[in-house]
């Protein structure tokens, strides 16, 4: 039942999830911060089979922070992603493999540009503008795909993923109430009030 | 008694020395010279051939190119390459370790290298003969030029101890303390590459690390006839009457 989306702007990528938990029919819990920030300049939305998730997103932050210690720059968003697209693809072909599904977007501080990747449980990477996983991709993807521009500022930017929660509020049986909205730039990491 | 603390590598001696890594390291100080030098658009590696004796068969090192001119300029990676000073056979195991570390690199994380991080690898390796008994250090020093997002260009300096350390411009092999001082008179800061270029007897190998159009690194190892035209273009090399032609 997750929902995520992410866009890229001029200089920024926008990640947005909803902060749900369900289990069956019922919502246990309506604050869930299913977005992690992995280190300064990346973002890691995350849905999938519960408990998978936070495990395997935890699993990630300290893998990267280890290999930012050890050599005192983190790694660029393409390395980040595909170190994780690998570590998912290892564990398809485990015993019990990890069924999440991720947006990772990130600022490359060395080439100032931003970065989105969509990945699946599969271990399937794409570097994309604009993306989305869950129910929420079968509404907001012809908008994306309509509304989006890589020169947008952040406000119009904001304005396509608005556009994009709305038509989920609308047309979805089991819409969620609200979502968490983060955007790493330049300046890092902050989370924004829609 | 006097060799007590010679024989074994990881043996410290009463003053706190380990004497056979300074030995690999005398060693290194008779090799040809390997001569690096840090530009503002590229890196610079030069290297001194030693003259084995006339009638070694030099034909397959003629043609130079990407493997390296055979003796002493080897590439590491798309982003790095090399000059190795000391025991050509214990170089080529370390080549080949620092070759294989970058494609590990390459294959987990989608990226070239970083230079320094190469330069670790190779040095967490060299380090370790220091340590565990029963082995011989080996007897290298190698200069790293290199480029990479994060530092872009780059030269380091890596010796049988397992230290590294970054450069300016630095020198190893036969005569580096000469050379070293020569280099802290003439270094500029922002030169560009064709300052760079140091002159040489004819027995010289070269390289340069640059980047292309496309603004990703660009290696080049310079093939014989190709450094016999640099020198003359710098006017270093022999007083030829074909000089022109040769730069052609």
């Amino acid at each position: 039942m997750d929902i995520s989306f992410a866009l890229t702007g001029k200089g920024y990528v926008i990640v947005a999830a909803d902060t749900t938990a369900a289990r069956s029919i019922i919502k246990m819990k309506v604050d869930e911060d299913k977005i992690k920030v992995i280190s300064p300049h990346l973002l890691m939305a995350y849905s999938g089979e519960p408990g998978d998730t936070v495990q395997f997103a935890e699993y990630v932050e300290r893998n990267l922070r280890l290999y930012q210690i050890r050599n005192t720059h983190p790694l660029r968003p393409s390395s980040a992603a595909s170190w994780i697209r690998g570590a998912l693809a290892s564990s398809l072909r485990s015993r019990k493999p990890y069924s999440v599904n991720l947006l990772v977007g990130g600022y490359d501080t060395s080439t100032y540009t931003p970065h989105l990747y969509w990945i699946d449980y599969l271990g399937t990477m794409t570097s994309v503008p604009f993306a989305a996983h869950g129910y929420g991709s079968y509404f907001a993807l012809s908008l994306l795909d309509r509304y989006h521009d890589p020169e947008a500022s952040l406000e119009e930017g904001l304005a396509t993923l608005r556009r994009c929660l709305d038509e989920v509020a609308k047309r979805l049986v089991v819409s969620p109430e609200k979502y968490k909205v983060r955007v790493v730039d330049k300046d890092g990491v902050r989370e924004i009030e829609l | 008694m006097a060799r007590r603390y010679d024989s074994r590598t990881t043996i410290f001696s009463p003053e706190g020395r380990l004497y056979q890594i300074e030995y690999a390291m005398e060693a290194i100080s008779h090799a040809g010279t390997v001569l690096g030098v840090l530009a503002k658009d590229g890196v610079v590696i030069a290297a001194e051939k030693k003259v084995t004796g006339k009638l070694l068969d030099m034909s397959g090192a003629r043609e130079g190119g990407y493997g390296g001119s055979g003796e002493k300029i080897f590439l590491l990676n798309s982003n790095v390459v090399a000059g190795v000073a000391g025991i050509t056979a214990d170089a080529n195991s370390l080549i080949n370790f620092a070759r294989q570390a970058a494609q590990r690199h390459l294959l987990t994380y989608d990226e070239d290298i970083p230079v320094e991080l190469l330069a670790q690898r190779l040095c967490d390796l060299k380090q370790g003969y220091t340590q565990y008994g029963g082995l011989r250090p080996f007897g290298v020093s190698l200069l790293y030029a290199g480029y990479d997002p994060h530092y872009h260009f780059q030269l380091y300096h890596s010796d049988p101890s397992g230290n590294y350390s970054g450069w300016k411009a630095t020198c190893i092999g036969a005569n580096n303390g000469t050379a070293q001082s020569l280099l802290k008179q003439e270094y500029k800061e922002d030169m560009s590459v064709e300052d760079a270029y140091n002159s040489g007897d004819e027995k010289l190998e070269f390289s340069t690390l640059t980047l292309g159009p496309n603004k990703q690194p660009k290696a080049k190892i310079y093939k014989p006839a190709e450094i016999d035209a640099l020198l003359q273009k710098h006017g270093l090399g022999k007083k030829d009457e074909d000089a022109e032609m040769a730069s052609a």
